[in-house]
């Protein structure tokens, strides 16, 4: 078993309204910061245990796509790396 | 008929629920969702409130807890659910109902009375009701604006699963009438069965005549219909 960091990003879907990024933009041009467009986006840093990064990447795409992401507004992607 | 109303840690509209039901004549129990259904539960409601305290997305959590599997299977053998507020995002979170509740489009909690046109007449939820008829139940929410997939929306639409909708005094299905961005103005839906119902506003907290309006009767009646 090696040790892994599974990264799960899930990012509101391309035209899903984001009321609190809409918020946030308009908050960075009151402090008077000049900005096109703001994204947020959740990012879950998941430490395991498992035999292949293709496992860990496996194990994080089922939690994400039972629970962290939710398919109606989501889309997620995955990134594994060994941890020291 | 005795409807189990399931609380989870931060759910806080159970016992408005309770006494709603109990002045309709409807018997209910307060169920903690650690022990599980009980044996000759005949209706479900899931209450208000922040289960788990809206982290992650609202429901989601709860949504995912044992008790859901065993609400999942007793409504496939046709017991009859409604979720009302955190308990319609709960629903939608567990797949029970399609789409989801997200955060409103202004970005703010919205605690005001609102008007709902009646979509679909016919529904044990709404059998009280006309089609067209508007009513008045309130609303507090932070994230209850609906979003569906097109395609999600027209199926609701064409299989008339849509309860209720956001409009203005006239009934006129308007932006200005819609308090939360909810695609299409939906305040409310049913599952794959009719009786499996959740919408947003709250017809618990006006159903007793001395808090004033009493438009939400019809829809806790949906227990006895069911």
């Amino acid at each position: 078993m090696t040790a892994y960091t599974a990264t799960v990003t899930v990012r509101l879907k391309s035209g899903v309204l984001d009321p609190e990024a809409e918020t946030t933009r308009r908050a960075l041009e009151r402090l008077e910061f000049d900005l096109d467009a703001l994204r947020a986006a959740d990012v879950f840093e998941i430490d395991l245990e498992a035999d292949s990064s293709d496992d860990a990447e496996r194990r994080a795409r089922e939690m994400a796509e039972r629970l962290l992401a939710n398919p109606t507004i989501h889309d997620y992607e995955i990134a594994v790396r060994e941890r020291e | 008929m005795t409807v189990a109303i399931v609380r989870f840690g931060g759910s806080n509209c159970d016992r408005d629920a309770a006494r709603a039901l109990a002045h309709l004549g409807i018997d209910a129990d307060l169920v903690w969702y650690e022990d599980g259904l009980p044996e000759g539960t005949t209706g479900v409601l899931l209450p208000g409130g922040f289960s788990y305290g809206d982290y992650l997305r609202a429901g989601a959590m709860a949504a995912r807890t044992p008790i859901m599997e065993e609400v999942r299977e007793a409504v496939s053998e046709g017991v009859p659910l409604l979720g009302v507020c955190n308990g319609a995002q709960i629903g939608c979170e567990s797949g029970l109902t399609p789409g989801i509740f997200t955060v409103n489009e202004g970005a703010r909690f919205q605690c005001e009375p609102v008007f709902l046109r009646v979509e679909n007449g016919e529904t044990p939820w709404t059998r009280a009701y006309e089609e067209g008829e508007v009513i008045e139940l309130p609303i507090a929410h932070g994230e209850g604006r609906f979003e569906a997939t097109e395609e999600e929306l027209a199926t609701l639409e064409r299989e008339g699963r849509i309860l209720f909708r956001y409009c203005d005094r006239e009934g006129r299905v308007t932006d200005e009438a819609n308090p939360n961005g909810s695609a299409g103005n939906v305040a409310g839906v049913v599952g794959d069965s009719e009786r499996v119902a959740v919408l947003m506003p709250h017809p618990e907290r006006a159903t007793l005549p001395d808090l004033g309006r009493t438009d939400g009767v019809g829809v806790l009646r949906g227990f006895a219909e069911s």
